[in-house]
């Protein structure tokens, strides 16, 4: 018997099929691609948690959930960028991500170094969860969330992932990806925090949740988007002077 | 302080399994519980875990992030981890987010067993 708290959820899907976008989004290594669960990557798998407190702030932890869904590219550190279709965060919905290398690195002309994407595989009033896709730099599930307190609204991002990849966890070993993945999160906790007139400091908790890396996984490279996104740029460069008045 | 679960996890051990009865609901805040039961479930070194959802009134992604953890514990013990129980909705979310490639899903209790 289906519940209303059924809707939370996306229903399966083979491949991922992408909406229409805006002009000059980089569209690529989504439609078509399989969603990645944490049990499907190559590297370690990890538990990050971050976390920031807005002391202070009139805001319940549904309210929290209300905005951060509306506006939520709008958090993302400067050179990132988020599109969905106009549903926004919703069960089902995906969305192509234009990402900047580490401190905002991008290609020639402002290009993405990545052109990955998302599918929301959950929501409800004080929270909601991503699913990566092949070739994504993770495999695995990101949840956002709001609880209260002790009458304080705490904002929460849980990753459970694994580098998709042995070239994605090549950089998770030297720190590379692993800086970036924090660093990129952290902003987007003090933006949001900011949001609400707070001047949060972000707080981090990691979990090792499994040191193997699961060699059945190395195939995963095919679907490297950092690769084909680089692999591309030419292409990208090229529509772009065309586009040009 | 953590809200209080509404949730309930009785374990049953069986000849050459253990049984984890959930009755309730599966979110973040069920993680000690769930882990709990499950170290008591492998007490016994039971080969074999069956989660029986049967009593499941409601799993969220949090809860769905604790059976990939639940998951992994039980592969490093060398154990297999069985769903029974699990109506369709929840064997919809199974499919989407791939954990039915790593839990195998039985109706009822005596088929898990008769086959594993």
């Amino acid at each position: 018997m289906a519940t209303n708290r059924d809707s939370n959820w996306a229903k399966p899907v083979d491949k991922l099929k992408v909406q229409k976008l805006p002009a000059g989004v980089i569209n690529l290594n989504v439609q078509g691609k399989q969603l990645s669960s944490p049990l499907r990557g190559f590297g370690q798998m990890w538990q990050k948690t971050y976390s920031v407190r807005l002391s202070g702030a009139s805001v319940t932890p549904e309210e929290l959930i209300t905005v951060w869904k509306a506006e939520f590219p709008n958090f993302w550190p400067s050179g990132n960028r988020f599109y969905a279709s106009g549903a926004g965060v919703k069960p089902g919905e995906v969305a192509v991500l234009n990402l900047a290398g580490p401190g905002g690195l991008t290609g020639p002309g402002g290009t993405p170094l990545i052109s990955t994407g998302i599918m929301v595989i959950y929501a409800d009033e004080t929270s909601f969860s991503f699913m990566t896709p092949e070739g994504h730099i993770f495999a695995g599930m990101i949840t956002f969330s709001a609880q209260d307190d002790g009458g304080t609204t705490v904002a929460q991002i849980q990753a459970l992932i694994r580098a998709n990849d042995p070239l994605y966890e090549m950089g998770c070993r030297v720190g590379v990806v692993h800086k970036a993945e924090d660093d990129f999160w952290h902003a987007t906790l003090r933006s949001l925090a900011a949001r609400f007139g707070v001047n949060g400091m972000p707080q981090q908790q990691n979990v090792l949740v499994d040191p193997r890396v699961q060699w059945g996984e190395a195939k995963n490279v095919w679907h490297n988007s950092a690769i084909r996104t680089a692999l591309y740029m030419p292409v990208t460069l090229v529509k772009r002077v065309f586009q040009r008045p | 302080m953590s809200p209080k679960p509404n949730l309930h996890l009785t374990v049953r051990h069986l000849s050459h399994a253990a049984v984890i009865d959930i009755v309730g609901e599966v979110t973040a805040h069920a993680e000690n519980a769930l882990m709990d039961a499950y170290t008591r479930a492998s007490s016994g070194g039971a080969p074999l875990i069956l989660l029986n959802f049967a009593g499941l009134e409601y799993m969220n992604s949090s809860g769905i992030g604790l059976l990939v953890t639940l998951l992994i514990r039980a592969n490093r013990q060398k154990q297999k981890l069985i769903a029974i129980g699990l109506n369709e909705h929840y064997q919809q979310i199974f499919e989407l987010t791939r954990l039915n490639e790593a839990i195998g899903i039985f109706e009822t209790e005596a088929e898990a067993l008769a086959i594993s």
